[in-house]
């Protein structure tokens, strides 16, 4: 049993998971009826918990993204800007028509979507993996243009999708009873731990992040990881894009993935992985977005305004990454040690 | 040798330098042959009067990219933001005088900075997620402070926002001085102050400063409080402009700043960086806007894609001068083999 804890301490998982209980916690005691999931009429599944995980469905998608991106030791910031782009192009393709008939049909528009997607990615990733510019800077010309390019697109105005199906991304599928966004995410999460456990791209990915020249030695083709690493965000931040477009049945060029690259940067680091890259961990940065939703639909619920929620956000977040730092470990160590020398017991000489 | 000549002005420390300044006389000049009434004093000295607090936001954060470590600054915006929100709080609730507000909110800046230096030196973190936090952390504080707008009605307030420095028949606002004093003091000290000389030096290798005998968390920590100073005064300059505070304002800030400094030469990684070309950069980026704004039917949106396109164009050309650079080295080295064997 000691051991099982002392493993489970030890393990990257435990920061995350321990606030993610605590809040969850602390939604049972003080929000009502927080656990409780109703079907509705129209056989959907209906809760607070269920809310959390819907809501976050496109953040874990980002987050999922990011998480191979950092593991190579690079960023990137231009996620929020591609989901704008991705859900103005649905939108454009389908058109605002008022009559719900599509310009373009559905599948068309969703494919284009994702390949703008992969698009972004492609230039992402030979500015970075080919030119060799820094990460953060390479992302910050389409974080800059990209929203720029998003209003192009719509001309500036917000177009509103009358078209039924379009819904269904954002929303249900009629007569499935999760949220086809979860479901979604679902896919993607099995895609990756597949990539990551059953073929050899994760190693690569460590590798490439821990030395990207020890890695060249090694046979690894640095250029092609890094290539398909930031094509990958791409397809990702293309995917969240049709459901956040889905979700207002709208392109906003100005507000669509607004600050969904802080958040999703924010997933990764509270799950554990380094932003200097080397190991990842899939399952904390999960667990680092839902914390996040979770963090958010309960300030929601017990009453603090939208406006305000990044300070609480903001006071969790640095504590979080004060506790993993290696420096407060160490000092909790060495307070340790100092509390069993003072004592002078039998644990200090075992030890 | 004209080739030669080319290839040492590539190389020169200043390159960078010279191709924003051309940068900027090319698009000066567009505008002015487009438009009539575009080539006058008053269009130049707007760039400084409505750019102000954009100018002073990026001298801050030219410093914490400079000292290296992945040095930036994300909570700038937010400070801004503060800075407005609490002057506009403090003058309508209390009789406190617009001075000591100031001096309140610089103190705030101040207070902002130490904070994102002490977590970033103490405890090791990355600058990006810490700052990132105080970013959230300020904003969130903004809306405590009040969800919606409060504008600024102190008689002695707004007497110092329209205050202008007149010669002729043009004139700079005190925002615009102030913002110029700043990048001539930070050029100066970067130049000739041991503390200066460190920025670079821990920017350029934190481990040979170290061994310099450097105090390379000292200026880091300083690096970042002066940051947040910058932040907060550029607060007050745009709250002379917008007289209000708004959760709302310096949204997206910190990247305009980055992306002013990135086109003023300095470079990400730290070390190189010359603080009059981030004031350049941070005027191409106005004479952009003044373009649009001339032109009339273009829509805002054209500057954000002018913006990334000049951007790229100035990332790729680094990428280039650095490959040339490396080029030139290793010519210099063999040439050195050489000389020695004879």
């Amino acid at each position: 049993m000691e051991n099982l804890v002392k493993k489970f301490t030890s393990s990257s998982l435990a920061l995350p998971l321990v606030a993610l209980v605590i809040l969850l916690l602390f939604n049972a005691f003080f929000v009502n009826d927080f656990f409780k999931i109703e079907v509705m009429d129209n056989g959907n599944l209906y809760g607070r918990p269920i809310d959390i995980l819907y809501r976050a469905s496109s953040l874990i998608i980002l987050a999922l993204g990011m998480t191979f991106v950092i593991a190579t030791g690079g960023i990137d910031i231009s996620v929020g800007a591609v989901v704008a782009i991705s859900s103005a192009t649905c939108c454009v393709m389908l058109g605002g028509d008022i009559s719900g008939v599509p310009h373009h049909p559905f599948f068309i528009a969703i494919i284009a979507s994702l390949c703008v997607g992969v698009l972004a990615g492609i230039w992402n990733g030979t500015l970075v993996a080919k030119f060799k510019i820094q990460a953060m800077v390479a992302t910050l010309i389409l974080m800059t243009a990209g929203r720029g390019i998003a209003q192009l697109m719509t001309d500036g105005q917000i177009i509103t999708v009358y078209y039924k199906p379009f819904a269904y991304i954002g929303g249900n599928i009629p007569g499935i009873a999760l949220p086809t966004a979860m479901i979604i995410a679902l896919l993607m999460i099995c895609l990756v731990l597949f990539l990551d456990k059953k073929t050899s791209i994760g190693l690569m990915i460590q590798s490439v992040g821990i030395n990207a020249n020890a890695a060249r030695y090694a046979g690894i083709k640095v250029t092609a990881v890094l290539f398909a690493v930031y094509i990958f965000s791409g397809f990702c931040a293309g995917t969240a894009g049709l459901i956040e477009g889905s979700l207002i049945r709208a392109a906003d060029a100005n507000n669509a993935g607004l600050n969904m690259e802080m958040d999703a940067i924010l997933a990764v680091t509270l799950g554990g992985t380094l932003m200097v890259g080397g190991r990842y961990y899939i399952g904390g940065t999960i667990i680092g977005a839902i914390t996040i939703q979770t963090l958010t639909t309960t300030m929601y619920a017990i009453g603090v305004s939208s406006d305000r929620l990044p300070a609480v956000k903001a006071v969790v977040i640095l504590m979080i990454i004060v506790f993993q730092s290696e420096k407060f470990k160490e000092m909790y160590r060495n307070y340790k040690l100092k509390h069993q020398n003072n004592g002078g017991s039998k644990e200090a000489s075992n030890a | 040798m004209h080739s030669k000549f080319f290839s040492n002005l590539v190389a020169s420390q200043n390159f960078p330098f010279y191709v924003t300044g051309a940068l900027f006389l090319i698009l000066f000049g567009i505008g002015s042959v487009m438009f009539d009434s575009f080539f006058s004093l008053q269009v130049f000295l707007n760039l400084f009067i409505d750019n102000a607090p954009l100018i002073i936001v990026t001298v801050g954060i030219t410093f914490t990219i400079l000292s290296g470590f992945g040095g930036i600054d994300l909570s700038v915006g937010a400070v801004v933001s503060l800075s407005c929100m609490t002057l506009a709080v403090l003058m309508r609730d209390t009789s406190i005088s617009p001075y000591v507000c100031m001096a309140i909110v610089l103190l705030i800046g101040i207070v902002v900075g130490l904070v994102n230096g002490l977590l970033i030196t103490y405890f090791r973190l990355q600058p990006f997620i810490v700052t990132l936090g105080t970013m959230f952390l300020c904003r969130g504080f903004t809306a405590i402070l009040s969800r919606d707008s409060v504008p600024i009605s102190n008689d002695a307030y707004s007497e110092l926002a329209f205050y202008s420095f007149e010669f002729g028949e043009y004139f700079l606002s005190l925002g615009s001085v102030i913002a110029l004093s700043m990048v001539v003091i930070a050029t100066l000290i970067l130049r000739y102050t041991s503390f200066g000389r460190g920025v670079y030096a821990i920017g350029g290798n934190e481990q040979s400063a170290r061994l310099m005998g450097l105090k390379t968390d000292s200026i880091r920590v300083r690096v970042y409080i002066i940051s947040g100073f910058c932040a907060a005064l550029g607060g007050i300059c745009y709250s002379w402009i917008m007289l209000s505070g708004y959760t709302l304002h310096g949204l997206g800030m910190e990247m305009d700043a980055i992306a002013s400094s990135v086109i003023g030469g300095t470079q990400l990684m730290g070390g190189v960086g010359f603080m009059p070309g981030t004031l350049l950069g941070v005027m191409i980026q106005g004479t952009i806007l003044t373009i649009i704004s001339f032109q009339g039917t273009l829509s805002a949106w054209w500057t954000k894609i002018v913006v990334g396109l000049l951007l790229c164009l100035f990332i790729v050309m680094q990428a280039l001068v650095n490959s040339h650079k490396n080029k030139l080295m290793n010519q210099i080295a063999e040439g050195s083999v050489k000389a020695d064997k004879k």
